[in-house]
């Protein structure tokens, strides 16, 4: 069965969320990226949308203006998480976010933060713009719009948002960190191995 | 006489559909790839890839939102008309596909840090020139690449006394560190020459060619296959949630080196791998290679 958590996210509805699991979302969702983590973060600014129990989504989307004044989500996708490492923690204890979404994992500071604070990271399959773009809805908000299309924060309502695959849950499990040990261990058998095949020069 | 306009349009229309279609050796290296899965996060991954080029292709939108700064590879018959025009159709052509397609704007200026929303800027379109003797013709190959399939390139001059081992030990390190957030599988283009800028370009240029062919030199053939095989068995799988695959392809392009340098060179190719080749004579008439049977 399709498991669907809805904004307001809780701490509770996290409990029993694993990494490795796969959800999906109902409720709002907003697009936030790094300008606005360095505003929030670094000048001190408040976020004009108020995020607790809510959703975030490191992504840059194509939106179109549609003839009754209203936007449209075309494309959208995930964009690299680990750009928002430096931020993510204080973010999540400054604005109560419950769910992040992106590519790619995040580090250590994050994973501390979605321990300490109670919050997921998860992975939405990247390069399926238009697949995610269907499960946008609406359109009910934009703001920091000065920053331009990519980075506006694009306040939206969702319907079975996902898949998102947890990559950090709410204990600070973090499964690309554990999947990462994994690669770098058969790395080094590999280079061994192919390294004595290429002795082209002797 | 040249057709300026019906050229540009036949490029802007090839564009625009190169963004929303992948091609065929693409489209088949993942279908052999997600059969190939037997775990239920990798299934679920690829299941996502071909709903979402369905999705592509009914709603006739960009299949991934990052539609890259636009690079055109040409290969001129030395006999086509007009070779001085190209350029200006090429940009002109990109201009089109940006409204029309559309296509993210992507193309900020060096120093001034601005996007004018055009995809067109100073030297984008990047255009890549090679001459044909002999022909009449003239092929061109788009290719969209996202940033973060962008972000692994890499470039390096090693000493011959590391040798072709440094360059096995650097292709797996790059991957390794970089390639999750490239959107696995991964296609990896490699160049290897006597110094990083002609290496560079070789690198790219092993992205443009079909899935599975092989360096002409058996020996470059072999180390291929070695470094296909031996990153499959890291099994980064596709987002790098771990799998039973890590690239749709390993291509090595090369050139002559100097006796005391040896370059070598990475590009990587995301699963959206957006590239394209048409062939256009001098009356217009054109024949698509990379999308067999695709209308534009
Ligand atoms: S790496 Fe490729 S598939 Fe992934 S987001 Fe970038 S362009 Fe799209």
């Amino acid at each position: 069965m399709k498991k669907i958590l809805s904004t307001p996210v809780s701490a509770e509805d996290l409990k029993d969320i694993k990494i490795g699991d796969i959800i999906y979302l109902n409720g709002t969702v907003v697009t936030c990226r790094d300008v606005a983590h360095r505003r929030l973060i670094e000048y001190g600014r408040e976020l004009p949308v108020d995020l607790k129990g809510g959703c975030i989504f490191h992504a840059g989307p194509i939106v179109r203006k549609k003839g009754d004044g209203k936007f449209e989500m075309v494309s959208i996708g995930p964009t690299t998480s680990m750009r928002m490492e430096k931020f993510e923690k204080e973010f999540i204890k400054e604005t109560g976010v419950k769910v992040i979404v992106g590519k790619g994992g995040m580090a250590e500071k994050t994973a501390e933060g979605c321990r300490e604070y109670k919050a997921i990271h998860c992975v939405i399959p990247a390069g399926c713009a238009v697949m995610a773009a269907v499960e946008f809805e609406e359109i009910i908000g934009a703001e920091w719009t000065d920053l331009g299309m990519p980075e506006t924060l694009w306040i939206s309502r969702v319907k079975e948002f996902g898949p998102l695959i947890v990559s950090i849950d709410a204990e600070g499990n973090n499964l690309f960190e554990k999947n990462k040990k994994v690669f770098n261990k058969r790395k080094e058998q590999q280079v061994k191995e192919i390294s004595e095949k290429v002795r082209f020069i002797k | 006489m040249f057709d300026k306009e019906k050229f540009t349009e036949i490029v802007s229309n090839f564009v625009t559909m190169s963004g929303k279609i992948l091609p065929d050796d693409v489209t088949q290296k993942l279908e052999e790839l997600k059969n190939a899965e037997t775990g239920e996060l990798a299934k679920t991954v690829y299941k996502c890839y071909f709903d979402n080029q369905e999705l592509a292709r009914k709603l006739s939108r960009p299949s991934c939102q990052d539609t890259g700064v636009i690079n055109f590879y040409v290969n001129a018959g030395e006999h086509f008309p007009a070779l001085g025009q190209i350029n200006d159709c090429l940009k002109e052509a990109v201009r089109r596909s940006t409204a029309e397609a559309p296509l993210r704007h992507n193309t900020v200026a060096i120093f001034d840090e601005k996007n004018e929303g055009t995809n067109v800027g100073e030297r984008a379109p990047y255009i890549h020139w090679e001459i044909v003797p002999d022909s009449d013709k003239i092929e061109i190959k788009p290719y969209m690449s996202g940033g973060g399939c962008s972000l692994p390139g890499r470039a390096i001059t090693l000493m011959p006394s590391a040798g072709y081992e440094a360059i096995v030990q650097y292709v797996f390190d790059t991957i390794v560190d970089w390639g999750i957030n490239a959107c696995p599988p991964l296609l990896v283009g490699i160049g290897i020459a006597g110094s990083v800028e002609n290496a560079a370009v070789l690198s790219k240029k092993a992205l443009l060619r079909p899935i599975d062919e092989r360096h002409p030199n058996p020996k470059g053939a072999q180390m291929e296959k070695d470094l296909e095989k031996g990153l499959n068995e890291l099994g980064l799988g596709p987002q790098g949630i771990s799998g039973r695959s890590t690239v749709m392809g390993v291509h090595i392009e090369t050139a002559a080196r100097h006796p005391s340098t040896i370059s070598v060179a990475i590009n990587v190719g995301c699963w959206s791998h957006r590239w394209g080749d048409i062939i256009i004579d001098k009356d217009m008439n054109y024949e698509i290679i990379s999308h067999k049977g695709a209308k534009i």
